[in-house]
């Protein structure tokens, strides 16, 4: 038996107490939860734990790998870098669902079984949720709403297709799945939904930006790291997840290139980051994987850097896009300069963080021969400098002078971008610290004379064509408009459908119900007073149809007068006696048949 | 009166921007002078990195701007 508890429940218990406390015993209570977490889980060993029956099954509600641990190391780091940015807040409903949300994600990492995963998997859509609508305007609780239906249908994919494996196999332990079959690939979609696909993107290039200033911190770091461990767990080596990472390399840039709002171009380069990641885990090898860990763990510090300095801009200004900003390096300096680091990191420029984590991926499609792979993820690169490399610091804090004067943003704001910014420059600096905790033992030397020289020209030119592009005016000018994306297909889906509901359907139905309800029973009902007259009106209709002109105007005096007097005197016309004989001669027919049928017998 | 920054001194700008091509120019001639071991025969090409991030952002720009934009571009108001 060991003495710790759960990863996840220090998080998830601890979250609960939150609103209990008050002022700077909160903030130092909050503080706190990260670092007893961490303590706590360096006190379990690696193997299983709490393996605990459920049904006929076994749930190993914790795995300690080293796959697992590096995950565990950086969701450590990150919430305690984003409690400390978040301090500020004082809305505790944020607050308990940012470290809910936190906890869920450690749950998802330690998770030994799918079932347990899964479960992890939901609190996390639902307490991301939860951020986003924090935010409490319009456009949040719409984004909020969509990013909620699309992870409850990733989640589906994910659930069918967990029970179908545990049908096929007849356990749920989560190991590699590889894709084989309807079981394998809804978990893989489920997967690929969290990691922003193209395609199953658009949740996050349209909820993140929407997101509360420190929630997008929580958010950017955990759903789609998730996402990358479960696919690095179960799909290594998926030669279709080459592809699908060089797309997502790729398209996001050009539109990262035209977006305004500067959150919504970090969520842009988020997906392009990402996509090296799911290269490397396509390829599979020990260095792919490596570099896809480690560039994850690295991605999870300088993304989350410049979405803070983006947060400190939004927080101090109130205003995020590119046409409303400029000049603002004159009253937030610090801000300022741990956004250049930030961007400097994710540009990988040498001595910063991804020139050490992003070049293992692409050293490992060049080990693999993976020509056109290889030339896309180097056009990202330079694209990826180009966007968030420039744009990002650019256009907010230098450009056109906005003419805005504000402060710097609080101190524990700039404290925990401080605390980021120096693990970018020390990941990028040392790397064999970051080296030495990854799945797989590093055999990789990133700092070489020609891969220094490659990445520097890279760069460098990159920033040339932006310099010459910005001097003669061909750079696309900053514009107040919004870039449909994939979201289109259900945003303006789903109002194409309420349409159809409220417009062709509702009519149809009302004519099916107007015809079949009242129109044929009250015809009926009319027809059954008189029949006989209503076949004479009838007879006389059709006859007026062929009939020769002279006789016209005497059928119609005849079927007009016929209307007149319907149904007329019925009773005359059919005495009760008449209907007594058809009744007894019915009954004759009847009993005539039966005789006969019953005679064969 | 607004303090004088460092960039609204425009002799700031251009000496920023004299630096930037230095740099440049250094890039590319000692670029001659690195022994390289490369997976392709096209990393051994002189500037080869230095061609490809040039033309590659610059067609990256020139595609967003009249291709991509021209599609996708809407009024901030088109979801509502």
């Amino acid at each position: 038996m060991i003495n710790a508890l759960h990863p996840a429940l220090i998080f998830i218990a601890g979250a609960l107490l939150i609103p209990l406390l008050k002022g700077k015993a909160k903030s130092a209570y909050m503080l706190l939860l990260p670092a007893l977490s961490f303590m706590n889980l360096l006190q379990i060993p690696a193997g299983q734990h709490w393996v605990i029956g459920f049904l006929d099954y076994n749930l190993t509600l914790c795995r300690i790998d080293r796959l697992s641990m590096v995950f565990g190391y950086i969701f450590h780091i990150i919430s305690f870098i984003s409690i400390l940015y978040a301090l500020n807040v004082k809305d505790d409903g944020q607050h308990v669902a940012a470290v809910l949300y936190s906890g869920a994600a450690l749950g998802v990492v330690y998770a030994g079984d799918l079932f347990t995963l899964f479960i992890f998997w939901e609190i996390m859509a639902v307490t991301a949720t939860y951020l986003i609508w924090a935010r409490r305007t319009r456009a949040s609780s719409s984004a909020g709403m969509r990013y909620l239906l699309v992870h409850l249908f990733g989640g589906l994919c994910l659930l069918i297709g967990i029970l179908l494996q545990l049908h096929n196999t007849g356990s749920l332990e989560f190991s590699h799945i590889g894709l084989n079959g309807l079981a394998s690939a809804l978990i893989f979609i489920g997967f690929g939904i969290n990691c922003a696909w193209p395609g199953f993107h658009s949740w996050l290039t349209d909820a993140y930006p929407e997101a509360t200033i420190t929630g997008t911190i929580f958010l950017s770091a955990f759903t789609t790291k998730c996402a990358v461990y479960a696919l690095a767990r179960g799909y290594a080596g998926t030669d279709l997840l080459i592809w699908i990472g060089a797309a997502m390399a790729a398209f996001p840039i050009f539109y990262a290139v035209i977006e305004n709002d500067l959150r919504r171009v970090l969520s842009y380069s988020l997906i392009n980051q990402v996509g090296f990641m799911v290269v490397g885990i396509g390829i599979g090898t020990e260095l792919g994987i490596n570099g896809a860990v480690a560039h994850a763990f690295a991605d999870i510090l300088f993304k989350g850097l410049l979405f803070m300095a983006m947060g400190a801009v939004m927080h101090q200004t109130g205003k995020i896009n590119c046409t409303d900003l400029g000049g603002l390096y004159k009253s937030m300096p610090f801000t300022a300069l741990f956004c250049i680091i930030g961007a400097a990191s994710i540009s990988a420029f040498p001595l910063f963080s991804a020139f050490a984590t992003k070049s293992m991926v692409m050293d490992a499609t060049a080990k693999d021969h993976l020509t056109g792979v290889w030339f896309i993820l180097l056009f990202a690169s330079a694209g990826v400098f180009h966007h968030a490399g420039i744009k990002i610091p650019f256009f907010a804090f230098f450009s056109h002078d906005s003419g805005i004067r504000t402060k710097e943003a609080p101190l524990n704001m700039l404290l925990a971008m401080g605390i980021a910014a120096f693990l970018c420059i020390f990941i990028g600096s040392f790397p064999g610290y970051l080296y030495s905790i990854l799945p797989y033992p590093v055999d990789y030397q990133p700092y070489t004379a020609p891969h220094v020289m490659a990445q520097l020209q890279l760069l460098f030119f990159s920033a040339l064509a932006f310099t010459l592009l910005m001097l003669s005016g061909i750079y696309p000018a900053e514009i107040r408009a919004i870039n449909v994306d994939a979201d289109w297909t259900y945003r303006k889906g789903a109002k194409a459908f309420m349409w159809m509901l409220t417009n062709p359907m509702t009519k149809l139905g009302a004519w099916i119900s107007r015809t079949v309800f009242e129109l044929i029973p009250s015809s009926l009902g009319w027809a059954s007073k008189n029949p006989v007259a209503v076949i004479k009106i009838a007879a006389d209709s059709l006859l007026l149809k062929f009939a020769v002109p002279e006789k016209r105007d005497e059928i119609k005096m005849r079927i007009q007068r016929e209307k007149e007097i319907y149904p007329g005197d019925i009773i005359r016309h059919w005495p009760i006696g008449s209907v007594v004989l058809l009744a007894i001669l019915f009954f004759l027919a009847y009993l005539l048949v039966n005789y006969m049928t019953g005679a064969k017998h | 009166m607004d303090k004088k920054h460092i960039f609204d001194e425009p002799k700031n700008v251009k000496r920023l921007l004299v630096s930037f091509y230095a740099i440049l120019v250094i890039l590319v001639s000692i670029d001659f002078f690195i022994p390289k071991h490369p997976h392709f025969a096209w990393e051994e090409w002189p500037q080869f990195f230095a061609v490809y991030g040039f033309v590659a952002c610059v067609l990256l720009v020139l595609v967003s701007k009249y291709v991509l934009r021209p599609l996708v571009k809407r009024k901030e108001d088109y979801y509502d």
